[in-house]
């Protein structure tokens, strides 16, 4: 029997959906976050080293452009909360070329917040808040969980995050029946922290809990700022349960030298590794010249989110159709 | 040969990973949202058998595995090597007993199984599921007891040994479960 017409979730799975949707929006309504809706197509797109992307062809008789899906809303929320929009919120799809696996699909669902004049704890609070807002009823959690990066990182492996040393790096990968670790990594501190951090760490966090990870190591500050009194950490936080990584947040970074350092600094690496060649966001480095208000803000996987309260293995068991049916 | 990209490393697709013949098991996705993405792959060794798990890179490629698993009558032992043939073709194989492995006990004259060949030579040999053997030896059987409850040893004529019901008798040709070694009933002759 051919079923590809069919959805892969079930009719329920579709209920919880809008219930879980509809939750948010009386969530952030009863705090006065703006809902907003932005660009899916945009001229620009993030330069982030290991986001691929999709491109569309734009035509616009006589002329042809190319339009990028976003891979977040990031950029254009920031525009907003620079002309003033105040705290904002978004439900939109994102868009993410390659990744497709039982925790990925190319195209997704995030839930994306900034609150202006919040802080990195601040905004851990909202997260616990909305967590147990969404939860009952589906799932029962322990009280949520704060670890930083390093601590948890020492706990389970004994290695400290902060220092590079490929010596100890590459004895606990040997010692761990992964020798594939040392030409994967090489002498690179960030492809170690993830290959370690998503084969070791990740699978025991938040264990029937909300677990925040937060003060991730410099070279894994993307577009959070550094931390104000410890410059080898950054202030970016990473929300997990049940050992599936949720989302990610941080202090905005409102430097508009630094993140157009940055933003280059993403593209020379994007070259040197063959990656597509992306355009940089000059709007949104205009709009942090002119001034992004202090805020922290974050990302939730809606999809994952709905796989961790259904007890989902799969994320294709909560979308109507994976890209394979699509 | 064919070269695949992670991506591709579907369960079942054969490809050669330190100069071995494979086979994928299971492929997980594994990306940290902002950091790179990696393969944790189970990977069978078609030669020792052996599962190991492995991580690659995303996006990183093996060469593939000429492997083929094929249908072949199994002709006699001379002693060194067992022969093999493919019926459509009258193709003739020799493979070394060792390759055989567990499969010899199964293995009866003219009987079919699956030859799996790596480069156009033998890699392993698969029984059939199910085989009808009859037993060299057993202990007598009580008549009468058709409980199944006990049972005793049986000797086939492969060689294999496999618990029987006490009423079976020697002489009789029972069928077996090649994968578990499992009794499963008499042939009626």
């Amino acid at each position: 029997m051919h079923k590809e017409w069919q959805p892969t979730c079930t009719i329920d799975n579709l209920r919880l959906r809008a219930q879980l949707f509809q939750s948010i929006r009386c969530f952030f309504s009863a705090r006065d976050v703006l809902e907003v809706e932005t660009p899916l197509l945009g001229h620009a797109c993030g330069t982030d080293p290991q986001l691929d992307f999709f491109t569309t062809d734009y035509i616009a008789h006589p002329q042809r452009d190319t339009l990028f899906l976003q891979t977040s809303p990031e950029f254009a929320m920031k525009r907003l909360l620079a002309a003033g929009s105040g705290s904002i919120y978004q439900i939109c799809k994102a868009f993410r070329n390659g990744e497709s696996g039982r925790f990925h699909n190319p195209e997704f669902t995030l839930l994306e917040w900034y609150r202006v004049g919040f802080n990195l704890s601040e905004l851990m609070d909202e997260v616990s808040e909305l967590i147990q807002f969404l939860s009952p009823g589906y799932l029962s959690l322990n009280a949520p969980q704060r670890f930083t990066y390093q601590d948890v990182f020492q706990r389970i492996t004994g290695l400290d995050p902060l220092t590079f040393s490929y010596a100890d790096y590459s004895a606990f990968a040997l010692a761990n029946g992964q020798p594939e670790a040392l030409p994967i990594c090489g002498y690179e501190h960030g492809l170690w922290l993830d290959f370690i951090f998503s084969h070791y760490i990740q699978p025991h966090l938040g264990q029937s809990a909300l677990c925040m990870i937060y003060g991730y190591p410099a070279c894994q500050s993307s577009l959070a700022r550094l931390n104000s009194l410890n410059p080898l950490i950054s202030d970016r936080v990473e929300v997990f349960i049940n050992g599936i990584e949720l989302g990610n947040g941080y202090y905005e970074l409102t430097d508009a030298n630094e993140q157009n350092r940055r933003f280059d600094e993403e593209i020379a690496i994007r070259l040197e590794s063959n990656r597509p060649v992306t355009v940089k966001d000059k709007n949104l480095i205009a709009a942090l010249e002119y001034g992004l208000p202090e805020c922290a803000g974050i990302a939730i996987g809606l999809d994952r989110l709905l796989m961790v309260l259904t007890g989902s293995l799969t994320i294709n068991d909560v979308l109507s159709f994976p890209v394979h049916r699509a | 040969m064919a070269i695949y990209s992670t991506n591709e490393f579907k369960s079942g697709l054969k490809i050669m990973l330190d100069n071995d013949p494979c086979a994928i098991i299971e492929n997980e996705f594994v990306k940290p949202g902002k950091g790179q993405a990696f393969n944790r792959v189970k990977i069978r060794n078609l030669k020792t058998g052996r599962v190991i798990e492995r991580t690659f890179k995303s996006g990183e490629s093996l060469e593939g595995a000429d492997v083929v698993d094929v249908e072949m009558q199994y002709l006699y032992n001379d002693g060194e090597f067992r022969h093999f043939m493919v019926p459509d073709t009258f193709e003739q194989y020799q493979c070394e007993e060792k390759l055989v492995g567990d499969a010899s006990k199964w293995l009866k004259d003219q009987d079919n199984c699956t030859v799996t060949l790596w480069n156009d030579a033998p890699l392993s040999v698969t029984p059939i599921n199910f085989v009808e053997l009859a037993i060299v030896e057993t202990d007598p059987g009580v008549r009468g007891d058709t409980s199944g409850g006990g049972g005793k040893p049986a000797k086939l004529e492969t060689g294999a040994v496999v618990r029987v019901p006490l009423f079976v008798q020697q002489g009789e040709v029972i069928k077996v479960d090649t994968r578990t070694g499992e009794y499963i009933s008499r042939v009626k002759e």
